[in-house]
């Protein structure tokens, strides 16, 4: 059943028939994926399509229930897998920001190096203050997360995720639950990052941002990877009747 | 939990979503990865019986092995001590008990109305919401068996003309205004969690403050402090033993009674069980409560 075929041998994330299961309701058919280093897959879909599971079974946050998830040609679905050394590799940014209401903005971002990866304080600091910088957040390096509009905090998660250098970025509709004008600055961070060779998944519902950052887009519906490619083949000539119609109404709402 | 019962498409990836339908068959991967799983459960299982054992075992050795254990257990533990003592601490346990049903309706009571009158905004309600913070302020500081021995006794000493001199009722006021205090508090932080927002809809919906308590923020802060409360019941009805400071004949106080004509405290012993034996299950009640509370605010926030 689960399909064995190779895909990339330099794949840095491949998955093979993977499934996800909450008791009798499957969320998850069959999935195969393949990530190499550099890409940005994008995965599209509707609400409840399972592009939010799968990324949550990527980072091992559910355990999947058959298939295989290797990141760099090892099973990390295997129950034996040390979860905090393969997410000390692959960093993830939530729709609600998530960041510690508790912990001023460098210090959200310098945990995980700190306490992690064992990265000096000086240093920590020092990297933390320039993607700050980057993602034009220096001016607010000291301030509590509370004091920060959506989009501000949702670069902040950014950065936070991008601190400990990890080899794999998955991002959960960070801008779903950003106001309209706010979703450019967030979607710009991003783009930057993918322009600058980041490997990326992220699950989204701005298709014009995926129709020009990614290398691979896929699309989910009712659990199963219903068809994938680049994204000029996906936006301009969809195989399946199902892509045609999500296309044509996210597209039409949009305009 | 039952892989083989659901029966779902199958079929390759990217094929076309209306496939053959096909049971689903767990992968030899899978098979494998349940048997690790399992494997690794029955490992942290030993684990845990193992580690329990060994600390149960030290605890109790070192308790046994103490140079003192001979006496102490003729002086504690003798049976036919707790027997005898039994009858006594039974009638005086009942009376705690009493104490605790009487009481607790009337905390709960005392300390909604008093975290309501903190609550009041209206200009004429000052002096009320003065008086409930001067009242939780001077209650919650001072030990409740001060105010046990200076209610049940001081009161009898006014010789006022028809107020009852009986020991047992003033106790009882006495346990009443001090967990008044106490629970007013933790009725005061549920209504103060309850979000602002809360406070807004209710008023844009042209409810007064009065109707937005009762009918909007109230329902939701008690719901939210079922489990402080109940912890405020265990504490109660273990405080009910105070009251045999002021020689009212109660568990504690029989205890004591017997032990000082035998040379014995076994009864004590009796009467730490009789307390555990009521505080153990409200104490369990409260764990579940707190745990439904916690998967409930957890719902939806994945």
């Amino acid at each position: 059943m689960t399909g064995e075929t190779t895909g990339g041998a330099s794949a840095l994330l491949r998955v093979r028939g993977l499934r996800k299961a909450y008791g009798d309701r499957v969320v998850l058919h069959d999935i195969d994926l393949d990530v190499a280093a550099g890409d940005v897959v994008c995965l599209i879909g509707s609400s409840g399509s399972g592009k939010s599971t799968l990324l949550r079974c990527l980072n091992l946050l559910e355990e999947v229930d058959d298939g295989l998830v290797e990141l760099d040609g090892v099973d990390i679905s295997d129950p034996r897998t040390d979860r905090r050394a393969v997410r000390a590799r692959m960093g993830m940014v939530f729709q609600a920001y998530n960041l510690f209401p508790h912990l001023s903005v460098v210090d959200n971002v310098t945990l995980a190096p700190r306490k992690v990866h064992g990265v000096g304080r000086g240093e920590a600091e020092a990297r933390a203050r320039e993607l700050l910088d980057r993602f034009g957040l220096a001016d607010k390096a000291d301030a509590h997360p509370d004091r920060l509009s959506g989009g501000q905090q949702q670069r902040v998660a950014l950065v936070r995720a991008l601190a400990p250098r990890p080899a794999l970025l998955l991002l959960d509709e960070i801008t779903a639950a950003l106001d309209p004008e706010l979703v450019g600055d967030v979607l710009g961070a991003v783009r930057s990052l993918a322009e600058e060779g980041t490997t990326l998944v992220l699950a989204t519902h701005e298709m014009s941002f995926a129709r020009d950052v990614a290398t691979n887009v896929c699309f989910l519906d009712g659990g199963r990877i219903l068809e994938q490619g680049p994204p000029e083949e996906i936006f301009s000539h969809p195989r399946e009747a199902r892509t045609r119609q999500f296309l044509e109404r996210v597209l039409t709402e949009r305009a | 939990m039952s892989p083989t019962a659901s029966l779902t498409p199958g079929g390759a990836a990217g094929g076309d979503a209306g496939g053959l339908p096909e049971a689903w068959q767990p992968s030899e991967r899978e098979l494998e990865r349940r048997r690790v799983r399992r494997a690794m459960h029955r490992r942290s299982l030993a684990v845990a019986t193992l580690t329990t054992v060994v600390v149960f075992g030290v605890l109790g050795a070192g308790l046994v092995s103490s140079p003192g254990w001979e006496t102490f257990q003729e002086y504690f533990f003798d049976p036919d001590h707790a027997r005898d003592s039994f009858p006594a601490i039974w009638a005086g346990f009942w009376l705690n008990v009493k104490m605790f049903l009487i009481a607790e309706p009337l905390i709960l009571v005392l300390g909604l109305a008093l975290a309501l009158a903190r609550q009041a905004r209206a200009a004429w309600l000052t002096p009320l919401r003065l008086l409930a913070v001067l009242y939780t302020d001077l209650f919650r500081g001072i030990p409740t068996i001060l105010l046990v021995v200076l209610l049940a006794f001081g009161v009898p000493a006014l010789q006022l003309q028809g107020v009852t001199n009986d020991r047992f009722f003033w106790a009882l006021v006495a346990l009443v205004l001090s967990y008044g205090a106490y629970v007013a508090e933790v009725f005061r932080a549920g209504i103060e969690s309850v979000h602002p927002s809360q406070l807004a809809s209710a008023e844009t919906l042209g409810l007064t403050r009065a109707q937005t308590m009762r009918h909007v923020v109230v329902p939701q802060a008690v719901r939210r402090v079922v489990p402080p409360l109940l912890n405020d019941f265990v504490s109660l009805q273990k405080d009910t033993a105070l009251v045999s400071t002021v020689g009212i004949f109660d568990a504690v106080f029989a205890a004591r009674d017997y032990g000082s004509y035998n040379f014995n405290d076994t009864p004590l012993v009796v009467v730490a069980l009789f307390f555990v034996a009521i505080t153990i299950p409200l104490a369990r009640l409260t764990d579940h409560l707190q745990k439904r509370v916690a998967e409930r605010e957890r719902a939806g926030a994945r």
